[in-house]
């Protein structure tokens, strides 16, 4: 419990500083946390047509966003991560399109898709494919010679070498590159809702900005924080399940 | 008694260095057979050739009955740390219906006194038990040939004798056809039922020899038994054979050089 007090402190402490500074200026720009956290509860909470018309697709697109991006991203690292060839051929392509800035492709999936879930999807998909791919690949790679060795020895089943041997040997990287998109994924759904498109968390900021609602504007951004601080706590207690085989330290080891 | 392995005129070369030399020798059923030699002879290259992990340049490796398992040295890297001890005792058995699988396992883990830790993690166990789980493991998927490579040398000397007597123990219980790569003399002649003693590289055989020990040993009195000394010593002075003392002339001489360069420079 003191380590939760210690870990928030900080945090707590900001708070209150702008609480306070913010009251005492009556800056219309800048509102003290009280008014924001109301704002945040009136117009995110409390109005249900809010829920289903914003966050809910929001969230939706960012994790079938993320979620596709995981799949083929994993799919493809795996492949190529076990293949020498297919990497040399692959790899300065793969470099060469991680160094795209994500949202520099925005105008151009308008293009191809028009305004709308295709093209958000595309973003996020295009945008956060990479850290789970890279991440694979050097994973699947990682698998230590002996442990092919073994496998090969007992002629085991190509499926179970797959998911057997490679998936979890490669599975803490791939975990590692599974939080890098989720936190990517918030942001490329935030701007790829601020163009064309009167739904989501992403356009709402920018409304609210345009209306002069200064409130409501920050109200977005603090329910963006309280989202990203919420999937990425859900997704580290998966992954610490998921990874709960992993020797914790060197003098458990040998206990 | 039948030949569960034939090999014949086996050799290897990787690029310019000749690994092997043609190596011929027969492993019979229920023999265990140490293949010893001087470290870096290509004991390695030969287990990998007779598993099929790497083809040979040439010669035939013939092995009756369809699969062999091996017992790595590098205990801690051939297990699966994300399963359980049962779970990788499992791991070649998938092809099994689940309950035959279970229960092989679990008779493989009583075999080599480990029923206990069944559920336990491989990493949670000290390095001689972990070892056990291996020697388990290749137990359970009944190979017609157990291949060990230096099965006993990453281990303490007290636990090294336990493995000894354990393999000793599993092989007569259930008739275990093994053939241990190894380069520590004492060893190949405590285990072995007989000894295929390998030159230098490229390795080539030197003698084959019969341990003229009874089957059942003891570490105490089986290694101050007169035939264990006598047989200890022949392999110690066999295995000279293998390494001229010209090359280590000549390593001398060349460590000398180097040495009065790095001082001159």
């Amino acid at each position: 419990m003191s380590r939760f007090f210690q870990r928030w402190t900080v945090f707590a402490g900001l708070v209150v500083v702008w609480q306070v500074l913010g009251t005492l200026a009556e800056d219309p720009f800048f509102p003290p946390p009280s008014d924001i956290v109301t704002a945040a509860w009136d117009w995110w909470v409390l109005e249900p047509r809010n829920v289903t018309e914003h966050i809910l697709p929001s969230v939706t697109r960012l994790l079938s966003g993320w979620a596709i991006a995981s799949v083929v991203g994993i799919a493809l690292g795996m492949l190529l991560g076990r293949s020498d060839r297919a990497m040399e051929y692959a790899g300065p392509l793969l470099v060469f399109l991680r160094s795209i800035p994500p949202p520099a492709l925005v105008p151009v999936f308008l293009l191809l898709f028009q305004a709308g879930t295709s093209m958000q999807l595309a973003t996020i998909v295009f945008g956060v494919i990479w850290p789970v791919l890279l991440n694979t690949v050097d994973g699947a790679r990682s698998v230590d010679v002996t442990k092919v060795d073994t496998s090969a020895v007992f002629r085991i089943p190509r499926h179970q070498w797959v998911l057997g041997v490679v998936l979890p040997a490669a599975s803490p990287k791939i975990f590692a590159g599974l939080r890098v998109s989720l936190s990517l994924s918030l942001v490329l759904m935030v701007i790829s809702e601020l163009v064309g498109t009167d739904n989501g968390i992403g356009s709402q900021l920018m409304q609210a900005q345009r209306e002069f609602d200064y409130t409501r504007m920050w109200a977005g951004i603090v329910l963006l924080g309280v989202l990203g601080y919420g999937l990425n706590t859900a997704l580290l207690a998966v992954e610490r399940r998921a990874l709960a085989w992993q020797p914790r330290s060197r003098d458990e080891q040998h206990a | 008694m039948s030949n569960m392995l034939e090999v014949a005129d086996l050799g290897h070369t990787y690029g310019d260095y000749e690994a092997i030399g043609g190596l011929t020798f027969t492993v019979r059923a229920g023999e265990l057979v140490c293949v010893v030699g001087p470290s870096g002879c290509g004991k390695s290259t030969l287990l990998r050739t007779i598993s099929g992990l790497i083809a040979p340049s040439r010669g035939d490796v013939s092995l009756k009955g369809s699969h062999l398992a091996v017992v790595f040295q590098d205990y801690s890297r051939s297990l699966f740390p994300w399963l359980s001890v049962q779970g990788n005792v499992e791991f070649p058995l998938r092809k099994l219906p689940r309950a035959e699988r279970r229960a092989r396992a679990a008779e493989a883990l009583e075999w080599v006194g480990l029923g206990a830790a069944a559920r336990k993690r491989p990493w949670q166990l000290s390095g001689g038990m972990q070892q056990r789980v291996a020697i388990a493991r290749a137990l359970a998927y009944r190979p017609a040939l157990l291949l060990m490579d230096e099965p006993f040398a990453s281990v303490d000397a007290q636990t090294r004798f336990e493995l000894e007597d354990l393999l000793l123990r599993v092989r007569r219980e259930h008739d275990t056809t093994v053939l241990v790569v190894t380069h520590d003399i004492d060893e190949s002649v405590y285990l072995g039922d007989r000894i295929l003693v390998l030159s230098g590289s490229p390795a080539r055989l030197v003698a084959d020899l019969d341990v003229p020990l009874p089957a059942e040993r003891d570490q105490v009195t089986t290694r101050t038994d007169e035939a264990f000394v006598a047989l200890r010593s022949k392999v110690a002075r066999l295995l000279n054979v293998g390494k001229p003392s010209m090359d280590v002339e000549k390593w001398a001489a060349a460590e000398r050089e180097s040495l009065s360069e790095t001082v001159s420079s």
